[in-house]
This record gives structure tokens, sequence and C-alpha cells, in this order.
């Protein structure tokens, strides 16, 4: 009811209009983004891809809310991000936007269910509720038997679902996924995938991820291409042709 | 300009980190850390352990001694000494303090990022530093105080006669009461620059692969 009344109104989940960055090095400016402009709808799954000093982690700190652009505009779930303070920018990273990283970053001395509670925590609701929804979210990603482990005591692939379970806390718009395949196996990375594509389905929420798994490309709905700091082409997953059994190998 | 965006999607700012959960989070960091802890605690127990001795001596001694002349001799000497040796193992006992949480904090760079993206504000992040410091510090006290203690009180009964019928107990525990304050104030404020700085750190450090 008033989820779907929110997805017709806001058709964009995040909007760049010409953004630029500079770092400023000692004399030298670096120019990281030159004026980038895109606009990603509710419910995508996008993959942002680019050689390293391309200017794509730039990029996805930007859309995440991480970062602060120089010039243009950056909205994320229609909220001009260059006007929001401190304590704004912590509220929409807590309930707009979920984080899934290459390295799991999982907070090692808390059990998978109290990583998972951590941003409703944060968000002001109750324990027993949070460890309820918590551990809804676990069963989901299908580590229902695991609550009480700690990261250390579970797999590289297992670690990864409950940073996904963690990423849905808040029921966020937008998942941010910075190479949620890249310390993985292929077995497990394509599970990883198929999760993150289930999840994008039936929550509607919008998965942005920077990677060069071309298993990752292979579901996504459209692939930003970064070249020295500007969009150097957007295609249609119809429009790319990947084999992914020829380029990686057939498994058995 | 803010204003305008703040009602227009429901922007709020109510973020929240309940003292229960802060303290869990901060004892838990204190203990995966175990043998790290004990290290950096080692500092304030033998700082706070020799501090207690000259607080409690002070008052022990005039107790205990029979006549008070040789006492007062001993004292008038002794004492700008005793007050130098105390002020600067406590400055050692501060600076250590900073050093171990500056390091601490260096390698938790992924840890505080990641909490930063989950929504955690910058004062969050100093709580579980400053609190965990606190812990440490009152641990550590309390245990160099009873050591300091009990290793004056052996001096002493090798030195006198009845000295738990003649023992000044009730300024004995004021004093070390005031050692354990001492040294769990001591290392909160030493932990102050190391727990601004993590708070200080960009959510974007998360992301850092390298160190």
């Amino acid at each position: 009811m008033a989820e779907a009344a929110l997805q017709t109104s806001l058709e964009y989940a995040v909007k760049t209009m010409n953004v630029s960055k500079e770092y400023v090095m000692g004399k030298q400016t670096l120019m990281a983004l030159k004026g980038v402009s895109v606009e990603i709808r509710v419910g995508e799954y996008i993959s942002i891809m680019g050689p390293s000093g391309s200017g794509k982690s730039t990029l996805f700190n930007m859309i995440g809310g991480l970062d602060k652009p120089s010039g243009g505009k950056v909205f994320i779930d229609e909220v001009d991000v260059s006007g929001l303070d401190a304590y704004e920018l912590a509220w929409l990273r807590c309930r707009k936007i979920g984080y899934i990283f290459q390295t799991f970053n999982l907070i090692p001395v808390m059990t998978a269910l109290e990583n998972c509670t951590l941003p409703m925590i944060f968000a002001g609701m109750s324990t027993q509720d949070a460890m309820d929804k918590g551990a809804e979210l676990l069963g989901l990603v299908g580590l229902g038997d695991r609550l009480r482990h700690k990261p250390l005591e579970l797999s590289g692939g297992q670690q990864q679902r409950v940073a996904i379970a963690r990423s849905f806390a808040n029921d966020p718009t937008i998942i941010l996924a910075d190479e949620p395949t890249g310390n993985l196996d292929l077995k497990t990375g394509k599970e990883i995938i198929e999760l993150l594509r289930k999840l994008n389905k039936e929550k509607n929420v919008t998965i942005i991820s920077a990677t060069h798994d071309l298993k990752m490309l292979d579901v996504s709905d459209r692939i930003i291409w970064i070249r020295d700091g500007l969009v150097d082409k957007i295609e249609n997953r119809a429009e790319v042709d990947i084999d992914i059994g020829s380029l990686e190998g057939e498994e058995a | 300009m803010t204003a305008e965006v703040k009602t227009r999607a429901g922007i709020k700012r109510q973020i929240r980190l309940p003292n229960r959960e802060a303290f869990k989070i901060a004892l838990r960091s204190v203990r995966i850390r175990i043998w790290r802890s004990f290290i950096t605690m080692a500092g304030i127990v033998l700082t706070i352990a020799f501090f207690s001795s000259v607080l409690t001596s002070n008052v022990a001694a005039q107790a205990l001694q029979p006549s008070g002349t040789q006492a007062i001799a001993d004292t008038a000497g002794n004492r700008a000494t005793q007050l130098w040796l105390v002020a600067i193992s406590l400055l050692v006992c501060a600076v250590g303090i900073t050093n171990a949480m500056l390091m601490s904090v260096t390698e938790r760079y992924r840890e505080i990022g990641t909490m930063k993206c989950l929504g955690a504000l910058d004062w969050f992040v100093v709580k579980l530093f400053l609190i965990e410091a606190g812990v440490l510090g009152l641990t550590g006290s309390i245990l160099g105080a009873a050591l300091g203690f009990l290793f004056s009180l052996l001096a002493w009964m090798a030195q006198y006669e009845h000295v738990f019928t003649s023992m000044p107990w009730r300024a004995v525990f004021i004093r070390l009461a005031m050692a354990v304050a001492v040294g769990s104030a001591l290392s909160v404020i030493g932990a102050i620059y190391p727990a601004r700085r993590a708070g200080k750190m960009p959510p974007a450090d998360a992301m850092r692969t390298e160190v």
C-alpha cells in the first residue's frame, strides 16, 4: 500500500548529475571523476565496471553516501546528499543503504545474529524485535542454524551470507556491493550472486555492485563502464554477450 | 536548503547506541584480544601498584611508628623524590595507554569503517573506545591497588608488630580508592586522542583492502 505508492513516486533510486571529484595531493590535483551522470531505477541490478584508477571506486562511494562530490549533485532516494549533515548521512546509511564488502567485514566479536541486529539497534529497534528480524533474515540467506556462530567459525561464503542478511536489516532501498565475490571461490561466488539476484527480485531492492566478476555481469540489468573518470558506455544485459563457460572454464 | 531536503524525503537524525549495547560491544572487544589487553593493562597495574603503595605507606608509617622523630626526618627527605617518581610513572602510564589504543585503532580500521557504514555516528565509535579504555583502566587499577597494598603490608609486617590492630584501615582504604580512581581516569584520558581519531575515520575505509 504505502510501499507501492512509494515506488511509483520514487522512480530513481540513485541519480547523479554531472558529478565530479577532485583529490588534492600536495601541489597536484587529481580529477577522479570528470562529470558523471547516471540514473539508476528502483529495483535495478547494476554493475559498475572499470579498470583500477578509472574512478569506479570514487563513483561507488558517491552513490553509497560515503563521500561527497566536489561538483555536481548526487541524489539518493530523491535526496540531495550534499545538503545533509553528519547525523542525516548516518541516518541515510543506516536506513536507506545496505553495504556488502569484498572482505565481508563482519564485526569479529559478535555472533552472526548480533552482526545482523547491529544496524537495527542503531536504528532504535528494541533488542527483542531486532533479534527476531535478524533470525528471520539469516533464515532467508540459509543460515538459520548458524545464529550463534562467530565470523571466524564460518566459511567465507557463510560470512558473506551473514553480511547480506545484515545489509537487509533496515529494509534499505539500495544495496551497495563492493566486489562481493572477490574473496570467494567460483562455486560459492555463484551462490552469492544467485542469492543477491533472488533478493533483488523478491524485495524489489536496487542492487549496485562494483565488480570484475563476469558471472555478476551476467545477472545484471545494466552495466555501467567507467573509464578515465567518465562514463564510457552503459549497456543493457541483452546487448552484452558474455559466455561464462568459455571465459572461466567449466565447473565440475 | 537542508530543511527542504529533510521534509521532502523524511530524512531524520535519530540514530541510537544504547549504553547497554555499547558496554557489551566494548567488553567483548577487550575479551577477544585478551592477551593484548593484559599487556596494555600491565602498565596500569604496575603504575597503580607503585602509586597506591606510596600513598598508603605514608599514612601507615605515621600510625605504626612508635615515636615520630625518625619518621619525620625520613619523609621530609623522601617526599619530593616520591612525588616526582609518582608523577613520572603516571605520565608514562598515560602515554603507554595512548600508544596502545592508537595501535588498536589502526588495526581495526575496517571494523570502525563498517560500523560507520551501518550508520554509527562519530561519537558511537568514540564512546566504544572510551568504554574499552575505562574497563581496562578500572580492572588494571583494582589489580594494581591490591598488589601495591599487599606488598606494602608484607613490608610493614616485616618491620613492625601489631600491624593489623594499629593500622588506620579507613585512611588506607580511602587512599586505595583514590589510586583506583586516578588509574581509571588516566586510562580514559589517555584514550581520548585515539578514540577521536577512530571516530573521524571515513566510512569508506571499510572498503580499503590494504592497511
